[in-house]
């Protein structure tokens, strides 16, 4: 066996109990792999991952002092980990085991064709030979965690995920811009489909994150910035000036009683005035007065022209020279809970809210609902009532495709009530689908019609008015009649839909979070992470994240809350090992790098390139960008793709094919696998090189792989919604288009360079697209060597431009 | 008297063929009926908009013996308001120019009086052939 | 200021009161309407159907004419073309529209036209309305010498001006254009949301009983709701409106005609203009009794 100074390499083949052997012929697999360079020893074994086989690699390492293994065996999708454990026990680094995929790329995808299943074997084998060769011994890197988290928004999300968090232990800052939490369930009546008051089941919970020891409550506040990362997020929160100190005032009243000063109160949606020094509403927390600055005389005017309520505290709280106070925290999660706005009916002027008195909001009646249950009844919304639904909602006029989800069954729930205080009322809803999906749901819809509330399936068209007697004339077909219905009412109310709120858009910029195309925040993945975020700490709850009700946005807020402890109560969070790193020798400062990576990973500092390993996520996209090769991916070296992709590509005989199957780790080369545990067929003229994102390749690895012999590129990357890395796909269409240009100038067919997208079901259209390349590579025959050569020269020059030559 | 509706492949062509002439996708029409209910002329029609769109979307081709298209008046009400961003005034069109086309003309200019003649202006004499002639 | 000005038929004959009034105000503005040399008929409607281009000749010839304006200098650098009937309008404008989202459809129409040089789609067809907005309500009250005062007046918009969206020269469902005129010229605004309710359009060659029911719809709206008189800016609206209250009449005998203005008429009246400009011979309802009531007319402040 041959001797290489540079590295003691252990091969082990698997037989893995038949499932390869039947396929391919180990042995000779095996003979073949002990003939390369560095390679020390080469075995095989029936079940490699078996307690014995493990066994085998330490007592190896131990006698031969083998510094890199290969195992040729599963994907390391399965057994990846396995064997990384095995190096460490042997007192190894993890990062030293490269695995050759001989069975879900090889033996059962080539079933029917053994003997070029055996040499694509020996040619996977050898590519990962020249991989673990190049690679680097890394250590375990870990960060410290602490147990601070910032909450932003105090609606029952903030607050259900505050005190899931508080109760466990953690440090929680809760950041509302209101004087008080709660929120728009603060406002409602009762919630759907109990018929619970709203204020009596919601005020115990802000009265807990009040007595909370663990939670710093900051309302009246706005998070000004966040910076940094998982574990160190420093935060820059301004507390508005209340005017009123919070320590003394005790909520008498006093002062309300003597301020000249009516104002619109938001908390009732306007219907109702509160003075210039106020209380945001009854059971609000914290339960303290505070002056509307734009109101107050005092503020606007002079500050002696008024004063009254000066004069009355007792308490001596008043404080005309409060400023803004800025507080700054640092901490280690990020739960963003900043809810929705109702859409605002003004922008649907066919319903005439601007126009017409008796068109109402959803949220108005429940105001009007509960100030009458009070006993100060606002007005009186008269015997007929119509609901309109869908108002802002699945409205392609208002761009609006989404179903706010919430609507169909509050509107349900107020015709009840309202029915219910009056039973003589007269109410419709006017709907176009009645969703009652949610547990109860439908029972309360039946409820509704039993007490004699009717549906009426169509939309409304057109809203007037009786200049006369202000009673407003709605106009619908019935869809199930087909009779247009335009009749009086005495009170129309728009079920108004859901927005992401405005102030979350300044949220989101700061913490530079994606949006979906509906408008709202967009979870990491829609089915297994949904609510994290693309950045890592960084987690939503409730409504920011789309429409939803009170029950699934508790149930979000407490996901939230317990993703955010999987990461804090490990203490040390481990780093992945795939980061950027800088050659510095090579770096000369040029910045084109920097605009490369979407998370801002990447700054000058003394003038080279530095990658924040914290932010970085392994991508690799920023490696094209850098003109002197100065940029790098740890475990993906340049140096070590280009020799896995020069030996997978030395098996290639006189007059065969070959074709690279650059495959994304988290899409396209699972699917590659489910392909071969399906037993589909394709053609053995191709070889699956992996990589974390296809951007990783960049277009200089691209056009060294034709030059080494590839006579067709595939690029396989996961769509970009449900990537990791949603910016991929635009790297590669920029990369290939470079590649496809210089193709072009030598008379190479741009279309043997590929991209598709995959979703990782797509087993068949993995194979099509495999062997369609193929059958183009071999249609269009071979490459000539001298273009091939011709390909890299110049190369930095035909990318980058004259002054990168 | 409950009509049955076979569903055949003819009426998977009916549909095909006013898409085509429309250019709309009018499966994506949700019966919602706000067009029904905006549309100026609906009194005077015999089906309903939204139910035109049905009968379209059914393939069912006894839509071409309503009158409602040819009492369409292209005002596009409807067309600003459909929530699914639909152009049904394209869909009538697109029905009229079935019939249009086989030169079955919908008006006889001749039968109008010396006096309608005299007084109509040129707008709704050419708007009118355009609608109503092949 | 110079513009291309596209008249369309019905202009020079059965709304040459239209286009009177409106050339002679738009010279009190200091605009010069330049009429479109070699004009032709646009066709009145816009084709609807996805595969017939053959309509959508006649209006882009009308836009190489625009360009040719440029070229002959008879008008400067300004790729305006500036209409005063509502259909004209619709139907030139959402050509343009659909050549230049379909640079397709737009070859196969200058191929198709290949005696005429090539439309490059640079034309924007507007309204006189949207260039009187340009102008400034402001200017319009500057130039008012017989402001009319109490006269109540309901602006009619009928489809063309504000539909399909992409087209309307406002809010589809709240426009505001007319109201701002109206008010300008120091006339009461009456809202009422038939405004914007199709007159019936071509139909009435069809079926005028279904067109005066609608007429009478929108006319009975605008009076309960205190007009005295509707502004409005098509000539077919215009027919089906004031022609029609004929009709109207046979069928309901309490109705009570109301006069029927194009915008330009009342900006002519406002502005105290020479009543050769006013046009009233092609009013159907004649509106002088209404605007000597309230002393707008017979006056001798005419210039």
């Amino acid at each position: 066996m041959k001797k290489d100074s540079r590295a003691r390499i252990g091969v082990y083949v698997c037989h893995c109990g038949g499932n390869i052997s039947e396929v391919v012929d180990v042995e000779e697999v095996v003979g073949f792999a002990g003939k390369q360079p560095g390679v020390i020893l080469s075995k095989n074994h029936t079940h490699m991952c078996s307690d014995i086989g493990q066994q085998l690699i330490i007592d190896d390492i131990e006698e031969h002092d083998l510094d890199k293994v290969v195992v040729a065996a599963c994907s390391p999708q399965f057994q990846g980990e396995t064997f990384m454990r095995v190096l460490e026990t042997a007192g190894l680094s993890p990062y030293v085991v490269q695995m050759a995929n001989i069975r879900e790329q090889c033996a059962w995808p080539h079933f029917d064709t053994p003997e070029l299943a055996t040499k694509k074997a020996k040619e996977l084998v050898n590519a990962a030979i020249a991989k673990v060769r190049f690679s680097e011994p890394l250590e375990k890197k870990t960060m410290p965690i602490g147990k601070r988290v910032l909450v932003i928004g105090g609606g029952i999300a903030g607050i259900q995920a505050s005190l899931d968090l508080g109760d466990a232990g953690f440090e929680i800052y809760l950041v509302e811009k209101e004087p008080s939490i709660g929120g728009h369930m603060a406002q409602l009546s009762r919630t759907f489909p109990t018929e619970d008051c709203s204020a009596c089941i919601l005020s115990p919970k802000m009265a807990d994150v009040q007595s909370n020891p663990n939670i710093n409550l900051l309302t009246y506040s706005e998070v000004e910035n966040v910076e940094g990362y998982l574990g160190n997020f420093k935060v820059k929160v301004t507390k508005k000036p209340r005017y009123v100190d919070m320590d003394k005032c005790v909520a008498c009243g006093d002062c309300e009683e003597v301020c000249p000063v009516d104002i619109p109160d938001e908390f009732e949606e306007g219907l109702t005035t509160h003075t210039a020094i106020y209380t945001p509403f009854g059971f609000a927390v914290p339960h303290r007065n505070l002056i509307d600055p734009e109101a107050c005389i005092n503020l606007q005017r002079d500050i002696n022209s008024c004063g009254n309520c000066i004069e009355v505290c007792k308490e001596d709280a008043i404080n005309f020279n409060d400023k803004p106070e800025e507080i700054e925290f640092t901490v280690d999660t990020i739960i963003v809970a900043t809810g929705y706005d109702i859409f605002n009916p003004s922008e649907k002027k066919v319903y005439g809210y601007d126009k017409f008195k008796n068109v109402i909001t959803a949220l108005e009646m429940e105001r009007m609902i509960v100030k009458a249950a009070e006993g100060n009844p606002i007005r009186d919304p008269g015997k007929r009532i119509g609901f309109i639904q869908c108002v802002g909602s699945r409205d392609e006029q208002v761009g609006r495709e989404y179903c706010s989800r919430v609507c169909c069954m509050y509107a349900t729930k107020l015709a009840s009530l309202l029915k219910h205080s009056k039973p003589e009322r007269d109410i419709y809803v006017f709907y176009t689908d009645l969703r009652a999906f949610g547990k109860g749901f439908e029972e309360y819809y039946k409820r509704a019609q039993n007490m004699g509330v009717k549906f009426i399936r169509g939309r409304v068209a057109e809203v007037m008015e009786d200049s006369g007697s202000n009673k407003v004339i709605l106009k619908a077909e019935d869809t199930l009649t087909r009779q247009i219905i335009e009749a009086e009412f005495d009170t129309v109310v728009l079920s108004v839909g859901m927005g992401l709120s405005k102030s979350t858009d300044k949220i989101a910029e700061m913490l530079r979070l994606a949006k979906s195309e509906d408008g709202f925040l967009k979870e990491a993945h829609p089915k297994f992470k949904p609510v994290d975020t693309n950045r890592e700490g960084i987690f939503l709850a409730g409504t920011v994240q789309g429409p939803k009700d009170i029950p699934d946005t508790v149930a979000q807020a407490s996901a939230a809350a317990s993703r955010a402890v999987r990461l804090m109560n490990q203490r040390e969070y481990p780093i992945e090992p795939i980061v950027a790193f800088v050659h510095e020798e090579q770096c000369d400062g040029c910045e084109l790098c920097i605009d490369s990576c979407p998370l801002n990973a990447i700054s000058i500092s003394a003038e080279v390139a530095e990658v924040n390993e914290a932010l970085c996520r392994g991508c690799g996209s920023c490696v094209a960008s850098c003109p002197r090769d100065a940029l790098d991916l740890h475990m993906y070296t340049n140096k070590q793709l280009l020799e896995e992709i020069k030996n997978a590509l030395e098996g290639k005989e006189e007059g065969e094919t070959r074709i690279l199957v650059v495959a994304d780790d988290t899409c396209t080369y699972r699917l590659a696998d489910s392909v071969g545990t399906a037993k589909l067929s394709y053609t053995t003229d191709s070889i699956i090189i992996r990589v974390p994102s296809g951007s990783r390749i960049t277009p200089k690895l691209m056009l060294a792989a034709f030059k080494l012999g590839a006579d067709g590129i595939f690029i396989g990357e996961c769509e970009d919604r449900t990537s990791p890395f949603p910016h991929s796909g635009q790297v590669i269409r920029e990369n290939i288009t470079k590649v496809r240009e210089i193709l072009k100038e030598e008379g190479i067919k741009p279309e043997r360079l590929r991209f598709v997208q995959f979703v990782t079901i797509m087993l068949k259209g993995f194979v099509d697209n495999v062997n369609g390349l193929v059958n183009y590579a071999r249609e269009a025959g071979a490459i000539s060597p001298e273009k091939r050569e011709k390909l890299v020269e110049n190369v930095n020059k035909r990318l980058f431009g004259e002054e990168y030559d | 008297m409950i009509k049955k509706l076979k569903l055949s492949d003819k009426n998977v062509d009916f549909l095909k063929k006013i898409e085509e002439l429309s250019g709309e996708v009018i499966t994506r029409c949700d019966q919602c009926g706000i067009c029904s209910a905006s549309c100026p002329m609906v009194s005077e029609m015999d089906i309903t908009p939204s139910q035109l769109m049905r009968m379209v979307q059914l393939g069912e081709s006894e839509v071409m013996e309503s009158k409602a298209m040819w009492l369409c008046a292209s005002c596009f009400t409807c067309t600003v308001r459909c929530p699914r961003g639909l152009d049904l005034s394209k869909v009538a069109e697109a029905l009229r120019q079935v019939e249009l086309r086989q030169a079955i003309d919908h008006i006889d200019v001749k039968k109008l009086s010396k006096d309608e003649m005299k007084r109509l202006p040129q707008i709704a004499l050419i708007s009118g052939m355009r609608k109503f002639t092949g | 200021m110079k513009v291309s000005y596209y008249p369309g038929c019905t202009l020079k004959t059965k709304a040459r009161n239209f286009e009177t009034s409106a050339l002679a105000v738009a010279e009190k503005l200091g605009i010069e309407l330049i009429e479109l040399s070699r004009w032709n008929c646009c066709g009145t409607v816009f084709s609807l159907t996805d595969d017939d281009l053959i309509h959508h000749v006649a209006p882009i010839r009308n836009l190489i004419r625009v360009q040719e304006m440029n070229k002959n200098g008879l008008v400067e650098n300004d790729h305006r073309l500036v209409t005063l009937c509502s259909m004209c309008y619709n139907t030139l404008k959402r050509a343009n529209i659909r050549v230049k989202e379909k640079p397709d459809d737009l070859k196969k129409i200058n191929d198709f036209m290949y005696l005429e040089e090539d439309y490059k789609g640079n034309v924007e067809v507007i309204h006189f309305l949207e260039l009187i907005k340009d102008i400034g309500f402001e200017k319009i009250k500057e130039n008012v010498t017989n402001p009319f005062k109490g006269l109540k007046i309901a602006p009619y918009y009928g489809c063309m001006l504000l539909r399909p969206k992409e087209v309307g020269i406002d809010d589809p469902e709240e426009p505001v254009i007319q109201e701002e005129l109206i008010f300008a010229l120091g006339a009461e605004v009456i809202d009422n949301p038939y405004k914007k309710v199709c007159c019936g359009s071509y139909q009435t060659i069809r079926d005028k009983q279904v067109v005066s029911n609608l007429a009478y719809d929108i006319l009975t709206h605008a009076q309960n709701a205190g007009a005295e008189a509707i502004s409005l800016s098509c000539p077919l609206c215009a027919f089906n409106l004031d022609s029609r209250q004929k009709e109207i009449k046979e069928k309901h005998s309490d109705f009570t005609r109301i006069p029927v203005f194009y915008f330009t008429q009342l900006m002519a009246i406002g502005f105290g203009l020479n009543e050769d400009y006013y046009g009233f011979d092609l009013n159907y309802v004649n509106p002088e009794p209404l605007l000597k009531e309230k002393n707008l007319i017979g006056r001798n402040n005419a210039k």
